[in-house]
C-alpha cells in the first residue's frame, strides 16, 4: 500500500476496512454494577434500515446514545459515516440527526422558531425553503406559527421529526419514532421514512416497539436483550428461525427465555 | 482516553443561531423579561435610600457619597451576569433540550460563547434601567466614574462568566438536582468579596481568601475612586490576572464535567 492509498482508505474499526455507516465493534456500557452494554458488535451498511428491538432495559438507548456520542462507551469502538466517535464527532454530527422521547423541542418557540434555530445549527442553506418543504412534507402547515409547548403529542412528534430530517441526514437515529402517535399518522410518518430512505440513500437505525412498524421498514433486525444481542437478521429470517409468524411473537419468546427452546424446536 | 475538545473550528453561525434561539425565548415570554428589570430595581432603590439616610447621620458616608449605591450596582454586575449565563443553561436543562445540542455539531466553546453574549444582553437589560433609578432618584450617575467603570465591569464579567461556566457543568453532570447551586453559590462569595465593606475589617487569615477573589479587588478600586479620587491600575490588572486563571480553570472543569456526564450517561436524563 503506497502512502496516498493508505491516506485515501477509509478509517477502520479493529483495522477493519469500512464502507459502513455505523460500525460497533466489541462495545461494552458499564454502569457502575450493571452492564447496560455487553460486548456487541454489529456493522450497518449504508442505505439500510435497521431495527433494534428489545425489551424495557435492553440496552437499545444506550447503544443509540453510544452511536450518537452522547454516552462514552466503558470499552470497544464506534465509527459513524467512517469517524470514530465520539473524538472526531465534530467531522460528522452534522451529517446526521436523531428524534429521541429522551428530548424535547424548546416548549415556548414557535415550531417555524424552533426549525430555524436547529436549521442554523445545522447550517441548512434556502433554510426557509427547507423549513417550507418539511412543513407541506410532514404536514405541519396549520400549527407552523404555533409554540411547541401547545401541540398535541402527535404534532411534538411530527415537529421532532422534522428537526430530524432539517439536514437531509445521511444517518438517522430513531428511538421509538411513532410512539403517541394515532395508527393513521404512525403509518403515515412510516410511508414518509421509507421515502426519505430511499429518496436519499440514508442509513435509518430505528429502536422501536411497536414489531409491525419493525416487519414493515427494516431489512434488519437485532434483537437486544440484557445488554448482549440474542439475534441479528432478516426480518424473515428471524421469524422462520423462531418458527413464528411474526416479529411480535418472536419478542416475546427471547424477553420470556423461550427462544432456545422456540430455535430447537425448529432444528 | 477520549478528548472532548473545546474548540476545533468556532462558527459565529452556530453562535448567532444560539443567541437567535435565546431571543425568541425572551420575547415570547414577559415575565422572564420583567423579571430581569424588577430585581435590580428593587434593589437599588432599597440600597438607595440606606445610603441616603446613612449619609445624613455618618460624616464618613457622606464624604463617600455612592459607595453604598456604587457596590450595590456593581454587585449586580457580578450577581446578574452570572445568573444571565447560567438562566440560559438551565433554560435548555428545563426544556430537555440539551441532548438536541449535544448531538447537533454546536461545540462546547461555542455553546459557552453563546451563553456569555447572552449574560451581557440579559445583564444590559437588567442593569441600564438600574443606573438611570440611580441617576434619577439618588444622583448617583454610574458612568460618571469614566474609564474606571471599564475595568471594573469587564474585571467582574469574567468573574461572573467563571462561575456561570462552572455551575453549569455541575448541572450538565448532576441533572437538575445541582439547580441550587446556580442561584447560591455567589451569595458564598459576597461576604468574602467585601462589597459593602473594605478588606480591612476582615480577620487576616480572611483577607488572604479575599485577595484571592477577583471582585475583591474591584470593590476595594471602587472605594478608592469614590473616597480617595484614585484609580488603583494596580488591582485591575492583579484581578485581570486572576480572572484569567479562573476562566481557564472554568473551562477545564466544565470539559472535564461534560465528560463525565457523557460516562456518567447524565445527559440522557437530565433530571434530578
Amino acid at each position: 500500500m503506497t502512502g496516498n492509498d493508505k491516506a485515501s482508505s477509509p478509517p477502520t474499526v479493529a483495522g477493519r476496512t469500512s464502507s459502513a455507516a455505523i460500525e460497533v465493534d466489541h462495545l461494552v456500557k458499564i454502569y457502575k454494577q450493571t452492564r447496560a452494554v455487553d460486548d456487541i458488535s454489529f456493522s450497518l451498511p449504508r442505505g439500510s434500515i435497521t431495527g433494534l428491538l428489545g425489551g424495557n432495559g435492553a440496552g437499545k438507548t444506550t447503544t443509540i446514545a453510544m452511536i450518537m456520542g452522547l454516552v462514552l462507551p466503558t470499552s470497544g469502538r464506534v465509527q459513524v459515516l467512517g469517524h470514530g466517535m465520539p473524538e472526531e464527532s465534530a467531522s460528522v454530527l452534522g451529517r446526521m440527526n436523531f428524534e429521541s422521547p429522551y428530548v424535547d423541542m424548546p416548549m415556548r418557540l414557535t415550531v417555524r422558531q424552533n426549525l430555524t434555530v436547529f436549521g442554523k445549527l445545522y447550517a441548512v442553506k434556502n433554510l426557509s425553503e427547507r423549513i417550507a418543504a418539511l412543513a407541506d412534507d410532514l404536514d405541519l402547515t396549520d400549527f407552523i406559527d404555533r409554540a411547541n409547548g401547545k401541540l398535541s403529542a402527535g404534532q411534538k412528534t411530527r415537529v421532532a421529526l422534522a428537526k430530524a430530517l432539517i439536514n437531509r441526514p445521511e444517518l438517522l437515529l430513531l428511538d421509538e419514532p411513532t410512539a403517541s402517535l394515532d395508527p393513521d399518522t404512525a403509518d403515515w410518518v412510516r410511508a414518509h421514512l421509507e421515502r426519505y430512505r430511499k429518496e436519499n440513500n440514508a442509513t435509518i437505525l430505528l429502536a422501536s416497539h411497536n414489531m409491525l412498524e419493525v416487519e414493515r421498514l427494516c431489512d434488519r433486525v437485532i434483537i437486544m436483550k440484557r445488554g448482549r444481542i440474542e439475534d441479528d437478521d432478516t426480518p424473515e429470517a428471524i421469524m422462520a428461525r423462531y418458527n413464528r409468524t411474526t416479529l411480535e411473537e418472536v419478542f416475546l419468546d427471547v424477553a420470556r427465555g423461550r427462544a432456545n427452546g422456540a430455535k430447537e424446536a425448529v432444528r | 482516553m477520549t478528548n472532548i475538545s473545546l474548540h476545533r473550528g468556532i462558527s459565529v453561525h452556530r453562535i448567532g443561531a444560539m443567541i437567535l434561539r435565546y431571543w425568541y425565548l425572551l420575547m415570547s415570554s414577559w415575565p422572564r423579561l420583567l423579571e430581569l428589570l424588577y430585581w435590580p430595581a428593587l434593589q437599588v432603590i432599597t440600597w438607595g435610600f440606606i445610603q441616603h439616610y446613612v449619609a445624613e447621620n455618618s460624616n464618613f458616608f457622606a464624604r463617600a457619597g455612592g459607595t453604598l449605591i456604587g457596590a450595590v450596582i456593581l454587585w449586580d454586575i457580578l450577581f446578574r451576569g452570572q445568573l444571565g449565563f447560567s438562566i440560559s443553561f438551565l433554560e435548555e436543562m428545563w426544556a430537555r433540550n440539551i441532548g438536541n445540542l449535544m448531538m447537533s455539531p454546536l461545540r462546547p466553546i461555542e455553546f459557552l460563547l453563546s451563553l456569555m453574549v447572552m449574560s451581557l444582553i440579559r445583564l444590559a437589560i437588567g442593569i441600564i434601567p438600574m443606573t438611570v433609578l440611580a441617576l434619577v432618584m439618588f444622583h448617583f450617575n454610574v458612568y460618571a466614574l469614566g474609564l474606571p467603570l471599564i475595568a471594573f465591569f469587564c474585571n467582574l464579567i469574567f468573574t461572573s462568566w467563571s462561575v456561570g461556566i462552572f455551575v453549569s457543568g455541575l448541572v450538565l453532570r448532576n441533572g437538575l438536582g445541582a439547580e441550587s447551586i446556580v442561584w447560591t453559590l455567589m451569595f458564598a462569595i459576597l461576604p468574602l468579596a467585601c462589597v459593602y465593606y473594605p478588606v480591612s475589617v476582615l480577620p487576616f487569615w480572611l483577607q488572604t481568601i479575599a485577595w484571592a477573589l477577583p471582585p475583591t479587588y474591584v470593590f476595594e478600586g471602587m472605594r478608592a475612586l469614590l473616597i480617595e479620587r484614585t484609580f488603583r491600575i494596580d488591582l485591575m490588572l492583579d484581578a485581570l490576572a486572576i480572572n484569567a486563571m479562573l476562566l481557564g480553570a472554568s473551562f477545564w472543569a466544565f470539559l472535564a464535567l461534560l465528560r463525565s456526564a457523557k460516562k456518567n450517561g447524565s445527559l440522557l436524563s437530565g433530571g434530578e
